[in-house]
């Protein structure tokens, strides 16, 4: 069974139909990637998923059971998290509070004895810390633990973004443009960290992304988008070759 | 800098991170507590409702400096918890029982107000608040069922196991501990999940929720626990003043409160008690300095209404972070010193999202 | 027609709101202290300096236009682009400052500001209105003609326009978007001016004017708090219905404007004729 089908998906902003009709199925352990120009529709289908944006029709389903009866903010509990295409950090806060926060689903302690810092809600805070400790490991950032998110290079903040959609230790990762604006360097590590994540950490990636090197180093499958339509399907090698593809990029 | 080794989660979890701070903590509530056998009775006075500012200033920070929720008429949820104290004194309910209900029937009231308010976001919410307050003012100066048929409603000076509670040192002690009571509930909350989903919803509501954060819960939330505190601000300030008039808790108190919560330094509790302070004692500084004026000056209470506004354009102006910033900046400054750098404190850019309406 | 004079006035103080937040994006929280300010300029140029009623009102005008440039070149321009808090904030302190200045110059009394229209009820097809109220009425009804051929019809208010729905856009094509700011201000603090004056017959001249702010805001909301047009409509609405509950139930009046502000807020969460607009991620 696949670990999320989507099913005629659509969602029209006005005259736009940004999403019009695309179906895909993501299997558990693979890296699929939807690429396509500017436009296309693929962050619509990543806002789709995480139940941002409404469909206009169609279906979602994650591990076997409808998504789309879920509100946005039950999305993590089902194993599912996310990065932005143009960051969405907690600026004012510090990396490791933007990393626990990656824990919030996982919470156990309730708004009184939060209040009282009974003992076990220290004990929990621990143990939050213990595990947003290994991302910061994974992710090499120990220096910037106790830094303020709004002073970073953009090359870290985007893996803090990274980190703490790891932190909620979700089955499927939803990455939207993750490469974008890092330098080839880090984009390197990054390809480490997606091989990593999915051969040890078990976890699942759906990407949107623009860099084809990228792609090709790490997509199992890839997915072709373009004005809202799945144009093409498969091997990214074999999807490349494909002239409705080049059409799309060439005449975008 | 001084660079602390970490070895344990404790270390961060805690609130006092050096074995120094410790230190200066004991001496400054020992201060305190010494401050009524120091001081003369007025100063005292003074002092206490210092403290109680500081509880109001507090529990603002929270909805605004923390969650992000401007909220422009904050001095309804003390008129609240003023009137539910002076009410719950004069039915003959003892000291604890009342100040439980002020706090407890001020929090409820926020939710209420929270719930329609959840669909607002920055702009119309401040000015929804805005309207709340001038209506929750009119009522309670119009309706006989809410003041008791009273202009003028004195708050009886509760008496509890032979210490009066309502002034003298009774009060202060009462102030002084309520306020060390909400300043460290308010520090167990940010160091909890729920204080950092207050962060979130400030930062990116978005992110927050795709991180699992109930947006709407936890909006009432921090309403619910702002209203909470300014209700308990509210009683004690209903003994302070001990006789309640809806007017002395008008617009101007509300912006009063934003404006320590603003020149404190938003997101700091610190900074919110230290905005209460310095405006507390500001108005006593004033009146005192008064006397050296020409009458036709020292005699208006303009002096001190532009001296306000002055400082609070001051402040949003030169030193966004606040006092608590400028505090910051000074012990920086101390543990660096021969190698401070102004880019230490680069003027980020300020938190709260634009959202032009149109 | 009370009501509507009323009305007018709040709308009037409901446009500078609209104009300075279209362009700035601040919600100027100290309209109210200049509409007393104007109120208070033009009292002392009548009263103690006896000059004539439309030479005073001109003067008011001319000085309240610098005050507001004054106050944009001096205080708001290091904050353009700064969040709306810090804004709410800065005009909250000029509010203050504004007030409390007046206090110490002016005093708490309240004074009278004579003006050159009757008390008398005049039959206007069939209606019996004071002449004053026509004044307020015609006065506001002339601003809005002047302000609309103003931003229609000379380039002046164009490149406002243009600069006020994207800053960005105007500053790449040539238009001095600073000073359309500066403009801004002195416009709307002007507009303020004209409301202290014409507010005259209806309330004394006295610092708690400031007050209309809070109606003016309830006005912009009802507006959509974007439309000139929409604010002196919400504005006129305000007025009226103050007016009518202040018939029926007189000590709710004061709240009216909350009210309806209220009710309007929570059935439109943008304002009335607010846009839909999410953010996207
Ligand atoms: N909230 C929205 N309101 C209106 N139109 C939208 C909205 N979000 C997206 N669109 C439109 O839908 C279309 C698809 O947008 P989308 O962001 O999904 O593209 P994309 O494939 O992610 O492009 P890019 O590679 O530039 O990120 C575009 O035409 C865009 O303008
Ligand atoms: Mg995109």
């Amino acid at each position: 069974m696949s670990l999320l089908r989507v099913e005629n998906l659509s969602l029209w902003f006005g005259g736009v139909r940004a999403v019009d009709g695309v179906s895909f199925a993501v299997e558990k352990g693979e890296v699929f990637t939807i690429i396509g120009p500017n436009g296309a529709g693929k962050t619509t289908v990543i806002n789709m998923i995480s139940r941002l944006l409404a469909p206009r029709g169609g279906a979602i389903e994650f591990d076997g059971r409808d998504l789309l009866s879920v509100p946005a903010h039950g999305v993590i509990g089902r194993g599912i998290a996310r990065t932005f295409q143009n960051l969405e950090l907690f600026e004012h806060a510090t990396v490791m509070q933007n990393l626990l926060l990656g824990r919030h689903a996982h919470r156990t302690t309730g708004l009184v004895s939060e209040l009282l810092f009974l003992p076990r809600v220290r004990a929990a805070e621990r143990e939050h810390r213990e595990r947003v400790e290994t991302v910061i490991d994974f992710l090499d950032l120990h220096r910037h633990r106790d830094s303020m998110v709004a002073g970073l290079p953009y090359g870290v903040r985007k893996i803090v973004e990274l980190g703490r959609a790891l932190a909620a230790a979700p089955r499927l990762l939803l990455l939207d443009e993750p490469a974008a604006g890092l330098n080839p360097e880090e984009t390197e590590d990054l390809a480490f960290w997606i091989e990593d994540m999915v051969a040890d950490l078990g976890i699942t990636i759906l990407m949107v992304e623009h860099d084809l090197a990228l792609v090709n180093e790490v997509s199992d499958r890839v997915l072709v988008m373009n004005q809202g339509q799945a144009i093409a399907h498969g091997a990214p090698a074999e999807v490349q070759r494909d002239p409705k593809v080049i059409e799309a990029y060439l005449g975008a | 800098m001084r660079y602390v080794f970490k070895t344990s989660h404790d270390q961060d979890i805690d609130l006092l991170r050096h074995k120094s701070d410790w230190g200066w903590y004991a001496a400054l509530i020992a201060l305190l507590a010494a401050a009524p056998a120091l001081l003369p009775a007025y100063y005292v006075g003074e002092l206490a409702f210092v403290f109680v500012l500081a509880i109001a200033s507090v529990g603002l920070m929270l909805l605004t400096g923390f969650t992000g929720l401007v909220s422009l008429g904050h001095g309804a949820f003390l008129l609240i918890g003023a009137y539910i104290e002076a009410h719950a004194l004069r039915a003959g309910l003892p000291l604890p029982v009342s100040l439980a209900l002020a706090t407890l029937g001020t929090g409820a009231v926020g939710i209420l107000l929270g719930l329609p308010a959840l669909r607002l976001t920055g702009l119309y919410l401040a000015i929804a608040t805005l309207a709340f307050s001038g209506i929750v003012e009119h009522l309670f100066a119009h309706w006989k069922f809410l003041s008791a048929g009273e202009t003028f409603l004195t708050v009886p000076n509760p008496r509890l196991g032979g210490v009066r509670f309502g002034s003298g040192p009774g009060y202060y002690y009462l102030a002084l501990a309520l306020l060390a009571g909400t300043v460290l509930v308010c520090l167990n909350l940010l160091r909890s999940p729920t204080g950092r989903a207050f962060i979130a919803l400030r930062d990116s509501p978005i992110a927050a929720e795709t991180l699992g954060v109930a947006l709407a819960r936890t909006k009432t939330m921090a309403f619910a626990l702002s209203a909470a505190i300014g209700g308990l601000a509210g009683a004690l300030y209903a003994h302070k003043i001990s006789t309640l008039t809806a007017e002395s808790f008008n617009v101007l108190l509300s912006l009063e409160l934003l404006m320590m919560v603003v020149v404190g330094g938003l997101g700091s509790i610190k900074g919110a008690v230290l905005g209460a302070v310095f405006l507390g004692l500001l108005d006593p500084a004033i009146a005192r300095f008064k006397d050296y004026l020409p009458p036709a000056i020292g005699a208006q209470s303009g002096l001190q209404l532009a001296l306000y506004g002055l400082i609070l354009v001051f402040f949003v102006l030169f030193e966004p972070l606040g006092l608590a910033g400028r505090w910051a900046k000074i012990k920086a400054y101390f543990q660096a010193f021969p190698i401070y750098r102004r880019a230490m404190f680069k003027r980020t850019k300020a938190y709260m999202t634009s959202e032009r309406m149109r | 027609m009370n009501g509507l004079a009323v009305g007018a006035i709040y709308g009037l103080t409901a446009l500078g709101f609209v104009l300075i937040y279209k362009a700035t994006e601040v919600v100027n929280f100290a309209q109210g202290d200049l509409l007393m300010l104007g109120a208070f300029i033009a009292w002392t140029l009548v009263v103690p300096l006896g000059l004539p009623y439309v030479l005073a009102l001109v003067l008011t005008i001319a000085a309240m236009a610098a005050v507001g440039a004054g106050l944009d070149r001096f205080v708001m321009r290091p904050i353009i682009g700064q969040p709306h808090f810090a804004g709410i904030m800065l005009t909250i302190g000029l509010a203050f400052s504004i007030r409390g200045i007046a206090s110490l110059v002016w005093g708490p009394q309240e004074r009278g500001l004579p003006t050159p229209f009757a008390q008398q009820p005049r039959n206007v097809g069939g209606v019996l209105v004071q002449e004053s109220m026509l004044a307020i009425a015609a006065g506001t009804a002339l601003l809005c003609a002047v302000l609309y051929l103003f931003f229609r019809h000379t380039r002046l208010g164009v490149a406002m326009q243009a600069a006020s729905q994207n800053q960005l856009a105007a500053y790449l094509m040539a238009i001095p978007v600073k000073s359309v700011f500066t403009l801004t201000w002195a416009i709307a603090a002007a507009v303020s001016g004209i409301a202290g004056v014409l507010i005259a017959p209806l309330l004394a001249v006295e610092l708690n004017l400031w007050i209309i702010v809070l109606k003016g805001f309830a006005a912009a909301v009802l507006g959509g708090f974007g439309s000139i047009p929409g604010a002196i409509l919400g504005g006129l609405l305000i007025g009226v219905a103050e007016q009518l509950v202040g018939v029926y139930e007189p000590s709710a009046k004061g709240i009216t404007a909350y009210v309806v502000l209220l009710v309007v807020l929570f059935a439109f969460p943008r304002g009335l004729l607010g846009e839909p607009q999410g953010k996207r991620v």
